[in-house]
């Protein structure tokens, strides 16, 4: 009995070492990038990215506040697009979803392999891009970086899951009281899913928050720009931080502009909201993955 | 009382469905404009495309398209590519997610188990972008943390974009990197919902630790893993353009190692202009995967009927 519960002692702490590792080695990249935003570039420059802060300098991020304009506008296409396309997405996945599921609608299985039938066929990129730009406009319009990612199939199917579990009664019951379809999911629907559109409304936010996709394909005027790309220029170019630089008057050699800590610095500008608020909506994401899990 | 369950006539089923027809509206034209149209431009791969005409009006060219991809002789590194990069991460992604799902479904401790599992979902959140600012600071050749800690050891630094044999290891590794948290999740709500008195009735029989999970833990969550390895194997011939994109780009010398499909069809259409290979190589894509998906269900069905996917 004694050997037994010493083994499980040691098979506890081996096993929480093992976490404790991997959970260090996912989390130590984002402290880096925080510490070297804080660092001055010179420290940078002579002694390169280090474990522990050697320094205090907030001089990359007032050098990126200088001007703060495009940043800002970045930031406001980010977040407009974001409340825009989730509300979009939420509302047509679960509504869609609420019909496909519903018993007394004959074409149910017709209309759901109509939707799957995009997750197993593809026309690709090409088609896709030559016929948003050519036909419908896409080349620096807002509708590129809302539309492609307001629909989604796999979201459709775990809302469409979500409503088979509510009873029927609950439909039968407001029908008899002259409820109309939209009605019922509008108001009785809805409601009573709250767990299903918090996990809609996390996954959907994430990803038009982090699209640079689209903005990449479509988008070339600089005031249409998301955080996201304007993070993906900046990282690719020190053009953007001479932009900067330049338009906040401070006329510097490229040597000494501190091209290390500014791209720590927007790094942490773009990602630095989600980070902060997720620990608090982890469970929603978690409810939707087994959610998901389960098979459409 | 519902009469009408496939009788009636479709008049009477449209009136009777007319709201629901006209809710279910929006996302029918959604899909049609932004999937369907797009499946049948994949005409543009057997066409001489040129901006003026579009896709409707510009010349047939038959197979031209598909030879010119074959001459290039990129077709087969670019799909040996893909598939075993796609192959890495489904493999080792299950392992990873699996074993992290076991090992955190077995500790004690609520407040480590938050904590950690918090820790490591963290990499979802975020966009390749940011990946590149984490390799920048953790591989840059003359500033990075790695390359200074082989400094104090007196260890040549390495230039991971003259050695690009690194590569596929950093490719697959900040994969599992940021899908581990993210996939174990899934796992570990599936290990949550197996019944316990299992476990207990093993313990009563002296089942040793291991036993318990290749015995009880594994086969319980067979579905789960089937599932998810069917959706990622259907996807196989898909490249993460994303992470491919974002970490390897246009760098000719680490394109040699980590060349994919989806980035080839990317380049062709928009840095070099040739809409018909870019064209022909994403539908060569788009077949293979579509037969992929279809091959991997009609296993699955042969297998065991209850998991396939349609």
């Amino acid at each position: 009995m004694n050997t037994k519960t010493g083994n499980n002692m040691a098979r506890q702490i081996g096993m929480k070492v093992l976490i404790g590792v991997f959970a260090f080695i996912c989390a130590f990249p984002f402290y880096i990038i925080l510490i070297s935003s804080f660092t001055s570039e010179s420290t940078i420059i002579t002694e390169g990215y280090s474990l522990l802060p050697r320094d205090f300098s907030v001089e990359a991020y007032r050098l990126c506040f200088k001007n703060p304009a495009q940043i800002i506008q970045a930031y406001w296409m980010t977040i407009s697009t974001t409340v825009v396309g989730t509300l979009i997405a939420v509302f047509l996945g679960t509504m869609t979803g609420y019909v496909l599921q519903r018993r007394d609608f004959r074409w149910g299985n017709q209309f759901s392999f109509f939707f799957f039938f995009t997750m197993l066929f593809n026309g690709g990129l090409t088609p896709t891009y030559i016929w948003c730009t050519k036909y419908l406009g896409f080349k620096n319009s807002v509708l590129a970086l809302v539309l492609p990612l307001a629909f989604n199939v796999w979201y459709t199917i775990i809302a469409k899951n979500y409503f088979k579990d509510i009873p029927y009664e609950l439909v039968e019951s407001a029908k008899m009281d002259g409820a109309n379809d939209l009605m019922i999911y509008l108001r009785i629907m809805l409601p009573v899913a709250k767990p299903l559109l918090a996990t809609l409304i996390m996954f959907n936010a994430l990803r038009y928050w982090n699209d640079w996709y689209n903005c990449m394909l479509y988008i070339s005027e600089n005031s249409l720009r998301t955080m996201q790309y304007f993070l993906q220029n900046m990282l690719n170019s020190i053009k953007a931080l001479k932009e900067i630089a330049q338009s906040s008057g401070e006329m510097m050699q490229q040597q000494t502009l501190p091209q290390e800590t500014m791209k720590m610095a927007m790094t942490v500008i773009a990602t630095g909201p989600i980070l902060l608020v997720y620990p608090f909506l982890q469970k929603y994401f978690v409810k939707g993955l087994t959610v998901g899990a389960v098979k459409g | 009382m519902k009469r009408k369950k496939k009788k009636g006539s479709i008049l009477k089923s449209i009136r009777d469905s007319r709201i629901l027809l006209l809710m279910l509206a929006p996302a029918v034209v959604y899909v049609v404009i932004f999937h369907y149209i797009p499946m049948f431009g994949a005409v543009l791969a057997f066409k001489d495309f040129n901006y003026v005409d579009g896709i409707l009006r510009s010349p047939w060219n038959g197979l031209q398209n598909f030879q010119y991809l074959i001459l290039s002789r990129k077709l087969w590194p670019l799909t040996r590519n893909t598939l075993l990069y796609n192959l890495a991460f489904i493999v080792f992604g299950v392992i990873f997610q699996v074993t992290f799902a076991i090992l955190l479904s077995e500790i004690t401790g609520k407040w480590f188990k938050k904590i950690s599992q918090t820790l490591m979902f963290m990499p979802y959140f975020i966009s390749w972008v940011v990946v590149v600012a984490i390799v920048q600071s953790l591989f840059g050749y003359e500033t990075g943390i790695l390359n200074h800690i082989l400094a104090r050891f007196g260890v040549e630094g390495i230039n991971i974009y003259a050695n690009t044999g690194v590569w596929p290891y950093l490719l697959i590794g900040f994969r599992i990197w940021k899908d581990t948290g993210y996939g174990s999740i899934v796992y570990l709500a599936s290990i949550t919902s197996i019944d316990s008195s299992l476990y207990e009735a093993a313990d009563v029989d002296g089942a040793s630790f291991f036993q318990k999970v290749f015995h009880i833990t594994l086969p319980s969550i067979k579905p789960t893993i089937i599932i998810m390895v069917l959706l990622s194997v259907g996807q196989i011939f898909r490249g993460d353009f994303g992470l491919f994109y974002q970490l390897v780009g246009s760098n000719a010398n680490v394109l040699e190692v980590a060349d994919i499909i989806d980035l080839f069809v990317y380049r062709s259409l928009l840095t070099s202009g040739d809409v018909g290979m870019s064209a022909a190589a994403g539908l060569y894509q788009s077949v293979l995967c579509f037969v992929t998906v279809v091959f991997c269900n009609w296993v699955i069905k042969k297998i065991d009927p209850e998991y396939t996917l349609f």
